[in-house]
């Protein structure tokens, strides 16, 4: 087996944002946080329930980007039905982000005044609902300074300062989990859910992090190094889940 | 007995008018009433305010200049994250727009159809949408709290009531009984039950007897109940997909896209494809493209 790539690391760290999950929906979106979470279920959560992309629940470890892969149905969840998932709260969401800030606040609505944008973007899509009511995990495979930023134009995601100024009821189903990046694991392990860097990905150095992050990360004596893929993960990730390397596309080796 | 209410694309667009709220069914780029939207684009409708999970729907209608105000989840091509066309309005601020959490467009949806004003939910807490459109409030509940305290706020997702809907099926009978058989309604339903008429294309309509032979009889999710007229419009949601009869026309949608690079390029397209005397017309010249 050759040495694991960047790539397939952050795939090993997306699928980790899922360890303990349980019987809960699996919702990645984008390409390596799809490998992760299929990666997840065929590893140490196999109880985990994932879509096909559309309106079904897939059992089989469905590969990526491959047009056509047989789908073995095990429920049919249209998107009104996914409000109904998503609201009821057994789901766990990994979203993409054009900017966040220390304590989580993430938007992809739009660059600039939400009146009149600089650069219109998704919108608010789901990320409002979505935060609010259950887990949710982002995955940044271009981790920079422009993204990491002070201040976001608009909060899309509710971010922990936000939850804490909403009070204890209304944010007892807020909880973000993870971010990882091309670079790292970041998560909110702090006494005042500020954003901490929880491990650097093998060859890279704290100080690069620290470097392409626009505000002041926390870094204590807890910091580690994002595991390696075992051999059994790397084939799975290979030949299984993502045989035409659709990964490669989105985080450089 | 099944009252007859086909009618052709034109006859809708006859009982549209200028500054209505119209909703579009589907979703992104699937299962638009693309044919329906056609006709708004060759009339002399305008002022509208779109109610739609958009895909190109709301782009080709900003474009054209038929768009006030946009309410929406989304606007996305699917397979071309943002629509171009609707970017563009975006950022030249010439269409107002109510840009909402996918779900409390659902939800606003629901409670027109249901005839109440607004539906509690959680979704927008804490979140700037709550800033940017002031005009959505909280609402606090008057039952104690999960904690025994005070009532939870949450927000209060106000009804979107529809002047009209445009939806899209497969398979309808000439009543309105509509039938989808592709993997998601969508939508759709609650679209025609928050419209004070409802008009609805399809790929085909069959006798009421055979559509138990087209599905199951849970493809049968539109009543005409909710139907005011029938169109039968065959590759109707083109360029969009209507699952299982048809996908999308990815070469035909990016060469859409493209058009929001210029405006030349727009008014090429345009002259081409929507400047046609009617639907029928408009397939002919997309039949002898491919």
């Amino acid at each position: 087996m050759t040495e694991a790539t960047r790539d397939e690391v952050c795939v090993v760290a997306v699928a980790e944002c899922f360890r303990g999950d349980g019987e809960r929906l699996c919702n990645p979106i984008g390409t390596i946080p799809m490998i992760g979470g299929r990666l997840a279920r065929e590893t140490f959560e196999p109880y985990l329930v994932m879509t096909d992309g559309y309106a079904m629940f897939a059992a089989n470890a469905m590969p990526v980007g491959v047009p056509d892969a047989p789908v073995v149905v095990e429920a049919w969840n249209p998107y009104p039905q996914m409000f109904g998932v998503l609201w009821n709260g057994k789901r766990h969401v990994m979203m993409g982000a054009s900017q966040m800030d220390q304590f989580g606040n993430q938007n992809f609505a739009c660059i600039g005044d939400w009146n009149k944008p600089k650069a219109q973007l998704l919108g608010f899509r789901g990320a409002p609902g979505n935060t609010i009511n259950h887990t949710t995990s982002y995955f940044i495979p271009n981790h920079s300074a422009k993204l990491f930023v002070d201040h976001v134009d608009v909060v899309c995601g509710v971010g922990y300062d936000r939850a804490r100024e909403l009070g204890p009821v209304a944010s007892r189903f807020h909880e973000i989990r993870r971010v990882v990046t091309n670079l790292a694991t970041l998560d909110f392990a702090t006494p005042d859910n500020r954003m901490r860097l929880r491990s650097v990905h093998p060859g890279v150095s704290i100080d690069e992090v620290i470097a392409a992050t626009g505000f002041e990360l926390v870094v204590d004596d807890r910091v580690s190094e994002t595991r390696m893929p075992t051999d059994e993960e790397l084939r799975l990730i290979r030949d299984v889940i993502d045989p035409n390397a659709t990964r490669k596309a989105e985080v450089r080796a | 007995m099944i009252p007859d209410k086909r009618m052709t694309e034109e006859d809708v667009v006859a009982e549209l008018r200028s500054g209505m709220t119209i909703g579009i069914g589907g979703w992104a780029s699937r299962r638009k009433p693309m044919s329906l939207v056609r006709a708004i684009l060759r009339s002399s409708l305008t002022d509208l305010t779109i109610v739609s999970y958009g895909g190109p729907d709301i782009g080709l209608l900003c474009a054209a200049g038929k768009v006030r105000k946009a309410i929406y989840g989304f606007v996305s091509l699917d397979t071309i994250a943002l629509e171009p066309h609707f970017r563009i309005a975006r950022q030249s601020g010439t269409v107002e727009a109510m840009e909402l959490d996918e779900g409390m467009m659902l939800l606003g949806l629901q409670a027109a159809a249901w005839r109440v004003p607004f539906l509690p939910t959680r979704a927008g807490l804490g979140s700037d949408l709550l800033r940017v459109m002031p005009e959505i409030v909280t609402v606090r509940s008057p039952y104690p709290g999960p904690d025994g305290g005070d009532g939870e706020d949450l927000v209060a997702m106000p009804a979107i009531p529809l002047d009209a809907a445009l939806i899209h099926m497969n398979r309808a009978d000439q009543g309105g009984n509509g039938q989808f058989l592709g993997p998601d309604l969508y939508m759709d339903d609650l679209m025609a039950m928050a419209a004070d008429k409802t008009y609805l294309s399809t790929e085909r309509i069959v006798a009421t007897d055979d559509l138990a032979a087209e599905g199951s009889f849970h493809t049968l999710r539109i009543s005409r109940l909710m139907v005011t007229g029938v169109v039968e419009a065959p590759h109707g949601a083109h360029f969009t997909e209507c699952m299982p009869d048809y996908g999308r026309d990815e070469a035909f949608q990016h060469e859409y896209a493209a058009t929001a690079t210029s405006p030349e390029l727009w008014e090429a397209f345009k002259q081409t494809y929507l400047d046609v005397a009617d639907e029928a017309e408009y397939q002919r010249v997309i039949g002898a493209r491919a």
